[in-house]
């Protein structure tokens, strides 16, 4: 049993439906983000998505992008970002980290040593945006074999013909794109997303956790109420933009956090 | 070694879409059933008699098709060795080469039902390119262009907006061309229902690199059937500029597997190719990579986070290249260098002054190193150039590297 499995293991234990929140690894810098992510669990997060900065973060709206660009200028690397997987593992075995990110980062590293020094500092999973299935070759299966689940992205353009290969060899759970879009844009619908989440759930046993276009306790709550859970990232991301202090940040994403606990 | 030489330099991408280990489909879950649909239709129309009939009859109408191959008399004189044949893609309609190509996706996106067409710029000829075709067959077109590049390429901007194209300057990331393929992506993604994404070069996710190929391959044959006629045989070098390496690839192409014709590619060495990474020579001075839906050399640090180019040339300033041109690099079929914007300049005054050609940057940095190699050439060497664009949007930046002031 992985990180992973046991969360969701003991959410469905308490009939409770997971919330997962995104930061940018080194936004603003290494300390506060580094603080900010240790006091996550504590803030009703189940599973922490660390961002790894790109320059290029094609599938990402403006919130993300500027977060990625803030942490980059303050010298965030790859190394840095696995320094705040095991500064969390330090006080908290049991919150799975996910990274998440672009490939180009993990294949200039190499993959093979890249997934050595991420399941050393503690990373259970990882969701790379720019990896379909057409390329599992590259690192989902490394990943699986190297016991890092590989999270694949499924979205409304995902249809029926195509979910059976998304779903082949995803691991942990899967993670639903809530609209053709980036992040940070139009608000997830729930009557939208709820038959979706249906029809993926008839193809699949693994949990299905919603993200994109979640910003609120309450469309939290929604969105958690028609499927496994639900991710909040730009959200969370422009409290920290906007220089709030880090119990600020974390009170907000506690908020989010009930929003979707009491759905 | 000889036996890891593959039987044929031509018959690639693989069905994965991969040229040796570059190239592939590195998009977003979100794209990748409509590049799979994108796929299934370049299929169909590439076996299509109707189709090419279309694309023809539009490349001799509406472009000027065929281009002139033209032997450079006082050139290869001032250069004293190797006979130099321009070939004259300037001349075609809007000026550059990138139009070929805009015609081919063009028809596809018409095929498909698509009504909104998307583009990334970067010295603005693809975009003027797609605003055109857009204009002559009613579709709604967005063109992203780095705000950089809306300030150097002022003519062009106001062209496309004259054919009717919204043009987006792009102040994400850095605002170069790389974001404002970015934002074309974003676009994309947003708009998935009408809209259909141009892409200006021989890159991108798989089937990009080949369908642009296949558009821009008119280049090549042509030049093999002129030069047959011209001097009944293949041409001894050929010779083009490379920013994502569209014009090159269809002049390359269609002589991959003439092994007698050699094929050099010319990136953009901007202030020098260094540890500075003052330069856009993704081949010379960067490493493999995956960015904008493709793996191919990039400019990266060593971190794997994208470095910008540097260039006089709006057109090569890109930190890619066609996974194509990787894989011809790494096989070793086709040799790649760089030219400075310093030698690049000098090759467009010698183009003005001998043949009364105004070429543009990016052809002027294929012309420098003709003038580089030529004179060591013996005099029945067959040299062919791809004047792939003309200077006109670069007289501005041309007078202010040369200290006159037209403003």
């Amino acid at each position: 049993m992985t990180r992973i499995d046991d969360t969701f293991a003991r959410l469905k234990s308490e009939g409770r439906k997971a919330f997962v929140a995104y930061v940018m690894a080194g936004d603003p810098d290494l300390e506060t983000s580094t603080e900010i992510v240790k006091g996550l669990p504590g803030a009703g997060v189940d599973i922490i998505e660390l961002g790894q900065p790109f320059t290029d973060p094609m599938a990402d709206g403006s919130t993300i992008q500027k977060a990625g660009q803030r942490a980059l200028a303050g010298g965030q690397t790859l190394d840095k970002t696995l320094g705040i997987a095991r500064a969390l593992r330090e006080t908290d075995q049991t919150t799975p980290i996910v990274m998440m990110g672009y490939y180009n980062p993990i294949f200039s590293r190499g993959v093979d040593r890249f997934l050595a020094e991420a399941a050393e500092a503690g990373i259970d999973g990882l969701i790379v945006v720019d990896l379909p299935p057409e390329e599992d070759a590259e690192l989902c299966l490394p990943a699986q074999a190297a016991g890092i689940d590989f999270i694949r992205l499924a979205t409304p353009t995902t249809d029926d013909r195509r979910l059976p290969r998304v779903l082949q060899n995803t691991s942990g759970f899967v993670y639903y794109v809530s609209i053709n879009g980036i992040t940070g844009s139009a608000e997830a619908q729930a009557d939208t997303v709820g038959p979706e989440v249906a029809r993926i759930k008839r193809a699949t046993d693994l949990p299905i956790i919603v993200g994109f276009g979640i910003r609120s306790p309450g469309t939290a709550k929604a969105i958690a109420e028609v499927a496994d859970g639900a991710v909040v990232g730009s959200a969370i991301v422009s409290q920290i933009a906007d220089g709030k202090p880090v119990s600020e940040v974390l009170d907000f994403v506690r908020t989010l956090a009930e929003g979707a606990h009491s759905a | 070694m000889p036996e890891d030489r593959p039987n044929t330099y031509s018959a690639g991408p693989d069905e994965s879409g991969r040229f040796g280990d570059y190239g592939g489909r590195f998009v977003s879950e979100t794209l990748m059933p409509l590049i799979l649909e994108l796929e299934a239709e370049y299929e169909r129309a590439k076996t299509d008699a109707d189709f090419w009939a279309e694309m023809d009859f539009l490349w001799k109408h509406y472009v000027g098709r065929p281009s002139p191959l033209y032997h450079a008399e006082r050139l290869t004189e001032r250069l004293g060795g190797a006979k130099i044949y321009m070939k004259r893609d300037e001349l075609n309609h809007t000026g550059a080469h990138k139009i070929n190509n805009v015609l081919g996706q063009i028809l596809l996106a018409r095929r498909m039902g698509k009504t909104r067409i998307i583009a990334e710029t970067g010295a603005g000829q693809h975009g003027v390119a797609t605003a055109t075709v857009c204009a002559k067959f009613g579709l709604k077109c967005v063109v992203y262009m780095g705000a950089h590049d809306v300030e150097r390429q002022k003519p062009n901007v106001f062209r496309m907006r004259l054919l009717g194209a919204e043009v987006v300057a792009v102040t994400s990331g850095r605002g170069t061309l790389k974001d404002a393929m970015n934002d074309a992506m974003r676009d994309w993604v947003t708009n998935i229902a009408d809209t259909f994404y141009c892409i200006g070069t021989v890159a991108g996710p798989h089937p990009y690199p080949a369908m642009v190929r296949d558009f821009q391959s008119i280049i090549g044959k042509e030049v093999r059937e002129q030069m047959q006629e011209a001097e009944g045989r293949l041409p001894d070098t050929l010779v083009a500029a490379i920013g994502g390496g569209s014009n090159a690839m269809g002049l390359f192409h269609p002589f991959l597997d003439d092994p007698e014709v050699s094929i050099i590619g010319v990136e953009a060495g901007g202030k020098g190719v260094s540890e500075k990474m003052e330069h856009c020579a993704s081949l010379t001075g960067g490493r493999p990579g995956v960015l904008h839906g493709n793996k191919t050399y990039l400019l990266q640090d060593d971190d794997g986070q994208i470095l910008e180019g540097f260039s006089i040339s709006a057109g090569l300033d890109y930190p890619g290249i066609g996974p194509e041109h990787a894989w011809l690099h790494d096989t070793g079929r086709a040799q790649y260098v760089s030219i400075t914007d310093a030698e690049a300049l000098e090759a467009f005054q010698l183009s003005c002054a001998t043949e009364g050609i105004i070429p543009a940057l990016e052809p002027s940095h294929a012309l420098a190193h003709v003038m580089k190699i030529a004179p060591s050439l013996p005099q029945d060497h067959l040299l062919v150039m791809n004047m792939c664009g003309r200077g006109d949007k670069d007289i501005f930046a041309v007078a202010q590297h040369l200290g006159v002031d037209i403003a």
